[in-house]
């Protein structure tokens, strides 16, 4: 690649980006896997996530290639039932937190007014409480449901989105090209669209990653508190708790869903990370 | 913020030396305690707000849940008086603040549910609070000079073996759920081991230094999520300070190189570091809740979490606003050890 291409702001679009880093390209293939697992997992799994096959605890067999829960039902279906959900709440916080920040970080950086401080003074308030202590106030509040958990995650989670897109919405608010679409008397809602946001895509890509695993983690631990989804459903999270007291005898019970999550938030982050690396490389972050 | 607005001046006022203005310019340090205090009491009030709607907004109220469906209504009807609640919202929480202020955090729902004698909530906090005060320190006292020493060996070997072998599992350990972590330890130096328990569990009143022993793996579950996340940035910080002329200078001159490291570099990279520290004692008072309930260790996180599971709301109302208050003011006192550790920034933090 020459001096002058790789100048060039989107020389190589993101996927590429992203998989032609050693590290992208580890993520991207792992992540690809377990979204595959997490989604068609239901469609193949060998028996009933709830059917309950012979003694609690009982190691791998024949049947069984993972062996039997602490209640005697099949390891290996209810792993391959229980990503969905991590996925399915994980994604909907993200594209939640998005859209708030996005809606709030734009109107403060935009109004430049006084929504901004009164907007960013309460993502400040939020901020400034342990993420876990709002999530579970809010199961206290609403109980432990697929909605609740969604809506905590992304109230906890967006802030940092907001200022992120508020801090970029300012920088390009004073270049010329947003004056000039200003003069042209053009309406603000046009310009967010067209003028603003195509500007802080980047940081915001850069910041998508650690969001989404972040979600994963927090909706995973209200799971597994026990506070979240309620038995019998098959989660990742709520899996490694009810099988703690048979860690003994059968310890795939808990450590197959434990290495599931694990693998999920390290291929999230490897290519989060390969992004950003990537794109500070190519120069598209100046 | 409002608490620094300085009173509106007419032109030709003579100089006071009262004048707020005035006095801010003349103690930029005075000043930045009371906006960044002014901030916390705000933050905290907000905390008050939040934990005392979330816990009133229930369906049904305290009563009914802690009895539960098959209660009667003159049972609900006399523990909502035993608890206060048939007075409106706005006395209740001008009640329970007011409490709070003498440490007197109300009764505790399912004790007097269940008409027990001493249902007071301040009288059982002190021991969880004491469990999770141990294994909280203790961690910190490991986990500061772990991070620091980790991530400035990482920082001054960038992109050798030595930054690799740092940094490559702090990626993994810091980016992984603390009950992920806590199981896997578990299976290695219980299941397959056999040389640490898997349960922190303490019977009443019992210290946690009778079996330290069992302190070991939930501090351990701490330490990676912890110093996982922080070697990174002080390693950032390290790898930023050795690019400034200053350390350039100071080589040039030939200082002894561990003159330069000690002296130069690290004293720079440790203002930034400081922070960092802040963000890893503030995630202490979140991580602990997930911790404590992996090993069933007895602090106020694993209180809290029972708190929440029996519904029990003035219990959640106690330990939400003590984790809060800890949260807010770790990270007050970290930004005065920094504005103290670095002079030029008591200028520019005002």
């Amino acid at each position: 690649m020459t001096a002058a291409t790789a100048r060039r702001r989107p020389a190589v679009p993101w996927p590429a980006l992203i998989t032609r880093d050693r590290g992208g390209l580890v993520g991207t293939v792992l992540l690809v896997l377990i979204v595959l697992v997490a989604l068609a997992g239901p469609l193949v799994m060998p028996h009933s996530s709830t059917a309950v096959l012979g003694t609690p605890g009982h190691g791998p067999a024949g049947g069984a290639p993972l062996g039997l829960d602490f209640l005697g039902r099949d390891v290996l279906s209810r792993l391959l039932a229980g990503g969905r959900s991590v996925l399915l709440l994980g994604g909907a916080a993200t594209l939640v937190i998005y859209l708030a920040g996005l809606a709030i970080g734009l109107t403060a950086g935009y109004a430049q007014s006084f929504a901004d401080p009164v907007l960013m003074r309460a993502v400040d308030v939020i901020l400034s409480f342990p993420a876990l202590l709002v999530m579970l106030l809010f199961v206290t509040a609403f109980g432990g449901g697929p909605g609740v958990l969604v809506g905590a995650a992304a109230l906890v989670l967006f802030p940092g989105v907001a200022r992120i897109v508020r801090t970029a919405t300012t920088e390009v608010m004073t270049k010329g090209f947003v004056e000039a679409a200003v003069a042209r008397g053009e309406r603000a809602p046009a310009i967010m669209r067209r003028e603003v946001l195509p500007n802080i895509v980047a940081p915001i890509v850069a910041d998508l990653g650690i969001r989404f695993s972040w979600a994963i983690i927090l909706i995973a631990s209200v799971n597994y508190l026990g506070l979240g989804l309620r038995p019998p459903t098959a989660d990742w999270g709520l899996m490694i708790s009810e099988n703690r007291e048979i860690i003994s005898t059968n310890p795939l019970a808990v450590l197959a869903p434990a290495a599931m999550l694990a693998l999920l938030v390290i291929a999230v982050n490897l290519v989060g990370d390969a992004y950003v690396r990537q794109r500070s490389r190519s120069g598209g972050d100046q | 913020m409002g608490m620094a607005t300085p009173p509106a001046m007419s032109a030709v006022a003579p100089i006071d030396a009262d004048d707020p203005a005035i006095r801010a310019a003349r103690h930029p340090v005075a000043a930045f305690l009371l906006r960044r205090v002014g901030g916390a009491v705000l933050s905290l009030v907000a905390a008050t707000i939040l934990i005392f709607i979330a816990t009133n907004v229930l369906p049904g109220n305290a009563a009914v849940v802690v009895l539960g469906k098959n209660a009667t209504p003159a049972q609900v009807h006399k523990l909502e008086s035993e608890l206060g609640l048939s007075h409106s919202e706005v006395r209740r929480y001008a009640s329970w603040l007011g409490g709070m202020l003498h440490g007197d955090f109300g009764q505790s729902a399912v004790a007097v549910a269940e008409g027990r004698p001493d249902a007071s909530i301040s009288g059982t906090l002190a021991s969880p609070l004491a469990d999770s005060g141990i294994l909280a320190g203790l961690t910190a006292i490991l986990l500061i000079p772990l991070t620091l020493a980790l991530g400035a060996l990482a920082g001054l070997r960038a992109g050798r073996r030595a930054d690799h072998l740092i940094s490559v599992p702090a990626l993994v350990a810091g980016g992984l759920p603390e009950f992920v972590t806590g199981t896997a330890l578990i299976f290695v130096f219980f299941t397959a081991l056999k040389v640490l328990p898997p349960v922190a569990l303490l019977g009443p009143g019992q210290s946690p230094f009778t079996t330290p022993k069992a302190l070991i793996l939930p501090i351990l579950t701490l330490l990676a999520v912890a110093v996982g996340a922080g070697v990174r940035q002080v390693r950032a910080g390290m790898i930023e300070v050795l690019q400034q002329d200053y350390v350039l200078f100071a080589r040039l001159n030939g200082i002894p190189e561990l003159r330069v490291l000690l002296r130069y570099a690290l004293r720079n990279a440790l203002a930034p570091s400081v922070q960092i520290i802040a963000q890893n004692l503030q995630y202490l008072v979140g991580g602990i809740i997930v911790v404590e309930s992996v090993f069933s260790y007895p602090g106020i996180g694993t209180y809290l979490v029972n708190a929440v599971t029996s519904r029990d709301v003035n219990e959640v109302q106690a330990a939400a606003m003590i984790l809060a208050t800890l949260y807010v003011g770790i990270n007050i006192v970290a930004d005065l050890i920094v504005m103290f550790l670095v002079p030029r920034l008591r200028t520019a933090m005002s």
